[in-house]
């Protein structure tokens, strides 16, 4: 058997789909800012979408206000691409995780606690932050990064 | 409504929707909506997830710093807005959690909505964590 290259050393499930995601990820976020002028980092719509339900000020400010509707257009956006995805590339099945279900709980809400929390996630930060050159964002993602591969590595030894 | 640089036009929804699309399809491309795939970055197993972040983020800043410099105004009016990061406690303890959170489940806000898309029905517990996680934090948030 020939030696593992690199590139295979660094990623055995392949490297272009990986690429070419990204592509289309940053592809849909400059697409909302040449059009819109709107920078669609993705957990705002979490906080955003519960002015329509709770009058509490936090809720209420402006910048949710002004944003909530195309935010919600925008998350529907993300649901339909995945779903066309599914018909087009993946046989129309199902997706399943093998992750504990506690774990997408528990997570998920610490996740979307701590997204709102330090104002954004790995596509906010992450992707329009490091892409506007933000320091603060570049923060963010490094702080991130060393919670989730702590956390991460943890729960493989549990 | 007054008219702002958020109003949604009708052209303005559709460029939205299409963009929102991109976002979860390309996701779905790369793997990001499989919490194994995300975990198994975390766990230095492969650095796919660097590729995806990169290819996005580059394309992000050309648009960033491109786009207002070639064309003044976005093409359907309003104006280039920017969202200025802050470097305070909040968001050094808000990513700190976000990364226990993400680390834990391996999803994140937009692989939690590409759930419904994909009909991975377990990661939509995911999804229920991230609504409620938003919710907690602004009922707890000081106004």
């Amino acid at each position: 058997m020939p030696p593992m290259t690199l590139i295979e050393t660094l990623f055995p499930l392949g490297w272009q789909h990986y690429l070419l995601g990204g592509l289309t990820i940053g592809a849909g976020v400059a697409l909302l800012y040449l059009f819109n002028g709107w920078v669609g980092g993705m957990s705002t719509v979490f906080s955003s979408s519960w002015s329509f339900v709770f009058k509490r000020p936090f809720f209420q400010q402006e910048r949710f206000l002004n944003s909530r509707h195309w935010r919600l257009v925008y998350a529907a956006g993300v649901v339909l691409g995945a779903l066309v995805w599914r018909f087009a590339m993946a046989g129309g099945e199902a997706q399943h995780t093998s992750v504990p279900v506690w774990q997408l709980l528990v997570g998920g809400f610490l996740a979307g606690y701590g997204a709102r929390l330090g104002n954004g996630c790995t596509s906010g930060h992450g992707i329009c932050g490091l892409g506007s050159l933000q320091l603060p964002s570049l923060g963010a993602v490094l702080t991130f990064m060393a919670t989730a591969f702590l956390t991460a590595n943890l729960m493989r030894l549990a | 409504m007054t008219m702002n640089a958020h109003t949604l036009t009708l052209p303005k929804a559709i460029v939205t929707l299409l963009a929102g699309g991109l976002f979860g399809f390309g996701l779905s491309v790369a793997t990001m909506i499989q919490p194994e795939v995300v975990l198994g970055f975390l766990q230095f197993k492969d650095w796919g997830l660097m590729l995806v972040m990169g290819g996005a983020a580059g394309l992000a800043m050309l648009a960033y710093k491109g786009f207002p410099r070639w064309f003044g105004r976005p093409l359907l009016g309003g104006q280039f807005l920017t969202q200025p990061a802050q470097w305070n406690r909040q968001t050094v303890i808000g990513s700190a959690i976000f990364g226990v959170g993400w680390g834990l489940s391996g999803v994140c806000p937009g692989p939690a909505l590409a759930a419904l898309g994909t009909g991975n029905t377990e990661v939509l517990w995911a999804l229920a964590g991230v609504v409620l996680g938003g919710l907690a934090h602004g009922l707890t948030a000081r106004d």
